[in-house]
């Protein structure tokens, strides 16, 4: 059986992002609770609301700053790009969240400890306006170039 | 600083903020949230418990509270907060709801309700998170021009991006204009019945409500399930479409086509500007963005983007933002005759600007307009301003007055439409109701009915314009005491959303049995149904008028501005009989509202 192509979430027209959040309650409900404390998809103003918004979420890099600055581990690259996360192995540094130049690494408060995007793509299948994708990584994509959050 | 025990999780936590004394204190209040859901409910008690009764609305001690509920954070377009003072304008209930992200941030900062109290001897700005609140001085924001770069300045300093809201006062809160308005995230606002200056009054130029936090259920699988059902009515309903795509002006080709569409200070019903005007021809020459309050796909906020030309640079332009909403459009358009939508905008981003609340603003410069035909007004008591139908450039001169005052006009006109007719005269076409000044519908009896015996003296406390435009299918008017029940009735409902603090567009979508299961899953202490949550609606609504008649509301001397019986409606002229008769049952109904309940006041903290 052939393997599947892993996943990523791609922000694909911030344009028409309207700010509603939809997105991060829906990141949070995916663990089983309401607010936005658990979601590991953000979405801000661009400066003020009348300049629309801007979308942080993992983009599933091929190659991971956020893995490369982890002393323990705790992030290793996954096959098609993105990161997998061992809480286990994690003490807390931060520079995962200091290496990822988009803030997408968001951080737990109580558990001092990275919340890492696990691709599951709930996120975009509650975005009203199709500002996120859930699609497929390419083995070559080493310039996705759409990631305009 | 004293702090509660209780878990930031669980919904009833409020945070008492004393300005004078630059102190705080956080309460567990659960108690009072599980008897009265939140939002509406929780505020009037609080209003009570702290002082609002007694309070006058210029005493320091006028309390404001701003209260949420426990769909918040949870749910879709649950995410309006209420807020509750004594209204500098009309000495009664003020009350007033805003979208945008306040009610998410409160929640996510782990209160239910803010109550402020006191004055703070020099300007302050609020910073309000989960541990309580830091003091900010703002004596430096304080008499800034222009109200959206406070808006820059708070937002440039304070953390939190993503995960707060801010709410400032602009000129007019400052100077106590009795129908300034607090703006939130630029675009929303808690508008009507004067809370800004309340915020003036207090030296309180703004608050940042920063938070994320996490709301606990007990079956999240129960949740999710629920939660689909109302997402997909939202996204998919037809309601929702109509604010969605066109956003609430789509109400003004429809309104002027039923002539319910007040027009030069309601001498007419129609207005030949209206298709210039129209939801559809704004979205064609300059919808710009839509925006949405945090936790709802509708995305009903529509700004315009209005370019201008600089006056001697032909290559140098600005592009500015504006939002625009049917009752700013009215207020701004039609009642003053503007039917360059240009014009209209520039008078809305004005009014913007000075932190103005829109639908009364444009009362009174319609008014004014009158007050200058019949000879009632001079133009040097308009310090040289000559207000005419259509004069956009007047009426923007004239709205930077109000709130400047030069003369006593126009300190009279600061302090709504009723209270200049009393001055100048005019009574008959100031058009105001329970000293509120009209929303834009010309609909009949329902519509004004509701402006009159709403507890806070708006078309959205029992929509009975709806009522109005319904019933022109079946060609007949409910009788008038029949009109009176509905109106109680659906007022009664609407308290019950508005302390659950769903938006009034989802209200068909938030139907008793979804708010039943909304709610057991939410907390399942707080197991409710139809009949208990609508005895809890009919409790804030007897407090709510309780606390009106307190402050001296009788509803039989209630004031009709001649003007609304001269000019048509789509039912033809206001019999004033059946305005009568329908006063005098509703009269007689408020007065066997059952007494709301006591409970008792077991704050800790």
């Amino acid at each position: 059986m052939p393997q599947a192509v892993p996943k990523r979430i791609s922000v694909v027209d911030v344009e028409r992002c309207v700010g509603c959040q939809c997105c991060v309650f829906a990141c949070a409900r995916r663990i089983g609770v309401g607010g936005t404390a658990d979601a590991r998809i953000d979405v801000r103003s661009a400066g003020g609301m009348r300049k629309g918004f801007v979308v942080i979420v993992c983009r599933a890099c091929p190659d991971p700053p956020c893995a490369r600055v982890c002393p323990t581990d705790a992030l290793t690259p996954r096959a098609g790009g993105g990161v997998i996360f061992r809480d286990a192995a994690c003490i807390g540094c931060g520079n995962c969240r200091e290496a990822c130049p988009f803030g997408a690494v968001l951080w737990d408060n109580e558990q001092r400890k990275p919340m890492i995007c696990v691709y599951c793509g709930v996120c975009a299948s509650f975005c009203p306006y199709e500002v996120l994708a859930y699609e497929e990584t390419k083995e070559d994509d080493d310039a996705p170039v759409r990631h305009a959050g | 600083m004293p702090r509660s025990d209780m878990p930031a999780d669980r919904f009833g936590r409020v945070l008492h903020v004393d300005l004078a004394k630059r102190r705080f204190e956080i309460r567990d209040r659960r108690d009072l949230f599980r008897e009265s859901l939140g939002g509406a409910g929780a505020a009037i008690r609080l209003l009570e418990e702290n002082g609002g009764l007694s309070a006058e609305p210029q005493d320091p001690g006028n309390p404001i509270v701003f209260a949420v509920g426990p769909l918040v954070g949870l749910y879709p377009m649950a995410s309006k907060t209420v807020a509750m003072f004594v209204s500098p304008h009309n000495g009664r209930l003020g009350e007033s709801h805003a979208g945008g992200r306040s009610a998410v941030s409160i929640r996510m900062a782990g209160y239910a309700a803010v109550v402020l109290t006191g004055a703070s001897s020099t300007p302050v700005y609020l910073v309000i998170h989960d541990h309580g609140v830091e003091f900010r001085d703002a004596s430096a924001l304080w008499g800034l021009e222009n109200s959206y770069t406070v808006g820059r300045v708070m937002r440039e300093r304070e953390p939190g991006s993503g995960a707060r809201s801010i709410l400032r006062i602009g000129r007019a809160g400052e100077v106590g204009v009795t129908y300034a308005c607090v703006i939130t995230e630029t675009y929303r606002h808690f508008g009507r019945l004067g809370l800004g200056a309340v915020f003036g009054g207090k030296k309180l130029k703004g608050i940042v409500i920063v938070g994320r936090g996490r709301v606990p259920v007990a079956d999240p699988k129960r949740y999710r399930a629920h939660y689909d059902l109302v997402f997909q009515a939202a996204t998919r309903s037809k309601a929702m479409r109509k604010y969605h795509d066109l956003g609430t002006p789509i109400n003004v080709l429809p309104l002027h086509e039923l002539s319910a569409l007040p027009t030069r200070n309601l001498r007419e019903g129609s207005f030949e500007g209206a298709e210039a005007i129209s939801g559809e021809a704004m979205a064609k020459r300059f919808l710009g963005r839509r925006l949405a309050c945090a936790h709802c796909p509708v995305a009903c906020v529509h700004l315009a983007a209005l370019r201008t030309r600089h006056p001697h640079e032909p290559y140098f332009f600005s592009t500015a933002m504006l939002g625009y909403d049917y009752e700013p459009m009215y207020a701004l358009g039609s009642m003053l005759g503007v039917a360059d939508p240009e014009a209209m905008l520039r008078l809305m981003d004005e009014v913007e600007i000075q932190g103005l609340d829109a639908m009364s603003t444009g009362v009174v410069l319609a008014w004014g307009t009158e007050a200058v035909e019949n000879g009632l007004v001079s133009l040097g008591e308009l310090d040289g301003t000559a207000l005419s139908w259509g004069d956009a450039d007047a009426y923007r001169a004239a709205i930077r007055k109000i709130v400047e005052r030069p003369t006593d006009l126009y300190r009279a006109m600061a302090r709504g439409v009723a209270y200049a007719a009393s001055v100048y005269g005019g009574e008959g076409f100031a058009l105001a109701f329970g000293g509120n000044e009209m929303p834009g519908y010309h609909t009949g009896p329902g519509g004004y009915l509701t402006f009159l015996t709403g507890s806070r003296h708006s078309h959205l406390d029992s929509a009975g314009y709806g009522i109005d435009q319904s019933a022109l299918g079946e060609g007949e008017l409910p009788p008038p005491e029949e009109m009176i029940r509905q109106l109680f009735r659906e007022e009664a409902w609407r308290q019950v959303l508005a302390s659950l603090v769903v938006c009034f567009f989802a209200r068909g979508i938030y139907t008793p049995d979804v708010v039943c299961e909304a709610l057991a899953i939410a907390d399942e202490g707080l197991f409710t149904d139809e009949s208990s949550l609508r005895r809890i609606g009919q409790d804030a609504l007897a407090r709510k008028q309780r606390f009106n008649e307190v402050k001296g509301y009788d509803l039989t001397e209630s004031n009709m501005p001649e003007r609304i019986f001269e000019t048509r409606t789509p039912w033809g002229k206001l019999d004033r009989g059946y305005m009568r008769t329908a006063l005098i049952a509703a009269s007689e109904l408020w007065g066997h509202v059952d007494e709301p309940r006591e409970h008792a006041d077991t704050s800790s903290g």
